[in-house]
């Protein structure tokens, strides 16, 4: 009963499209019919086209994101636990922060080339800022009393950092990586438009070019399945990551 | 004070890096060379020009986006049966990566501002329609139950009731939307729109000017923190 509604909602809006694409009352060309986009995927997924472009972007979003995330926490604690290194570099970082991460796209590719180091760099610059502020957020609001406690236990400040702060930081830096994770795949089909490397990104750019439409909205759908998959893995490990912590805060 | 010690001497160390031939001027560049060539492009007026380009595809994006947006939430804030129904659409279409509309964008509109802004408002929907959604989900029961009996019109409660109430949590998503919608219209230029300060870049990059793209890449980095402190000041 109350999975029916939506469900419907969501055929009908379909059913409409279709409908209005079968009566070309839109333009096949700009809009075509659900029907020939699924068979466009479907035809896609049986004969193995699909699956190499989708790898290609999914790697590229991967280790750009990767790389990202471990820069991003390494330095948002050294810059996180120290009160003077926040003083000095907090103001710069405020400022490069807004700075939109694709226009470093040309710069990149002065010092790259049209590669897939460039796109990498692209995307680590990009992902890298959620995971980096959200790193310096977390380590400044440790609870006093357990800092208090690890006063009184005697821990040297590492095993502070190891067993208190970034456990404590551990939420803000997941939700961190998680918009970080969404920046990687717009940046990764970003770059390969730009850069015409291979991937989804390439593949909808050059079936708009020829006016394969079918073509250009299966690759819009499979990259919105991309961008749904991985923000749902993310959710799912930060709730099994989180599972030690008091169940509201 | 203590902020602008780090960039200053990182400035300082570029342009004697330079000076002394290690740094090569093809790809670094060096601060002198950036701000002529900011005050150059100042001065003949293609960096105003193109600031506009830009700003005229992200505002009205933008406008867009926070007028459906906030009809949107609204609506699906006060009904939560409509919720229901609407909602598990509204999240499948919410992932798909703003940029992968671009080649559609521009197979339905061709070059131009129009491309542009459709896809800056496709990417500042989706904060304005979300907060506004919750905020509105927030407002004190009896409000509305008051405007009910007061017998306001629908446009009379959402002007007298409901967007007052929700307005500070709107303001966020609005804000969100903002910085959102310089960053797209700049992507869109520099992937395809030969229009604004994300095509310059690109164009001063090929042309070997690096100098110039350095000297606009520092003035779009401005540009985005104006847009935030502005916004900070009107929106809440």
């Amino acid at each position: 009963m109350r999975v029916v509604p939506p469900m419907l909602f969501a055929v009908a809006l379909v059913g409409i499209w279709q409908l209005a694409a079968e009566l070309k009352l839109i333009n096949p060309i700009f809009f075509p019919s659900p029907g020939r986009t699924l068979r466009e995927l479907w035809d896609q997924g049986a004969s193995g086209q699909l699956w190499q472009p989708l790898g290609a972007t999914t790697l590229r979003m991967l280790y750009g994101w990767v790389l990202a995330s471990a820069m991003g926490v390494a330095l948002g604690v050294a810059i996180g636990t120290s009160r003077r290194a926040r003083q000095y570099l907090e103001p710069m970082l405020e400022l490069l922060r807004p700075l939109p991460a694709s226009a470093i796209i040309p710069v990149a590719i002065l010092f790259f080339g049209l590669s897939n180091a460039m796109s990498t760099a692209v995307i680590a610059f990009g992902s890298l800022w959620p995971v980096l502020l959200a790193t310096v957020q977390g380590l400044k609001l440790p609870e006093p009393q357990l800092l208090e406690l690890c006063s009184t236990l005697r821990l040297s400040k590492r095993q502070v950092l190891l067993k208190i702060e970034l456990p404590g930081a551990l939420p803000d830096i997941l939700a961190g990586a998680r918009v970080g994770l969404a920046i990687a795949l717009i940046l990764a089909v970003v770059t390969e438009m730009q850069a015409s490397l291979p991937g989804l990104g390439q593949n909808i750019l050059l079936a708009q070019r020829s006016f394969r439409s079918p073509e250009l909205y299966a690759g819009i759908v499979v990259l919105g399945i991309m961008g749904f998959i991985a923000n749902q893995v993310l959710l799912v490990a930060e709730r099994r990551l989180l599972r030690w912590r008091a169940p509201s805060v | 004070m203590k902020g602008a010690l780090i960039p200053a001497v990182l400035a300082i160390l570029w342009e004697a890096g330079s000076r002394a031939g290690l740094l090569p001027q093809d790809s670094f560049s060096r601060p002198s060379a950036i701000a002529a060539a900011f005050v150059h492009g100042f001065a003949d007026g293609t960096i105003p020009r193109d600031t506009w380009l830009t700003f005229e595809a992200a505002l009205a994006g933008f406008a867009i986006a926070a007028v459906l947006g906030i009809l949107a939430g609204v609506a699906l804030g006060l009904s939560a049966r409509l919720e229901r129904v609407v909602g598990p659409s509204v999240d499948a279409l919410r992932p798909i990566p703003s940029v992968a509309l671009i080649p559609l964008a521009l197979l339905v509109f061709g070059f131009g501002v129009r491309m542009e802004a459709s896809v800056v408002a496709f990417a500042c929907f989706w904060p304005v329609l979300l907060m506004t959604q919750s905020a509105v989900r927030g407002i004190e029961p009896r409000l509305l139950e008051l405007a009910r009996s007061l017998q306001l019109s629908f446009f009379a409660t959402l002007r007298k009731v409901i967007l007052p109430a929700a307005f500070d949590r709107i303001g966020v998503g609005l804000r969100l939307a903002l910085g959102i919608s310089l960053v797209v219209a700049v992507t869109v230029e520099i992937v395809l729109n030969p229009r604004g300060l994300g095509h310059a870049m690109i164009g001063a990059q090929q042309a070997l000017r690096s100098d110039l793209m350095y000297a606009q890449l520092l003035w779009l980095g401005a540009l985005g923190w104006m847009l935030n402190h502005a916004a900070k000041k009107v929106l809440p």
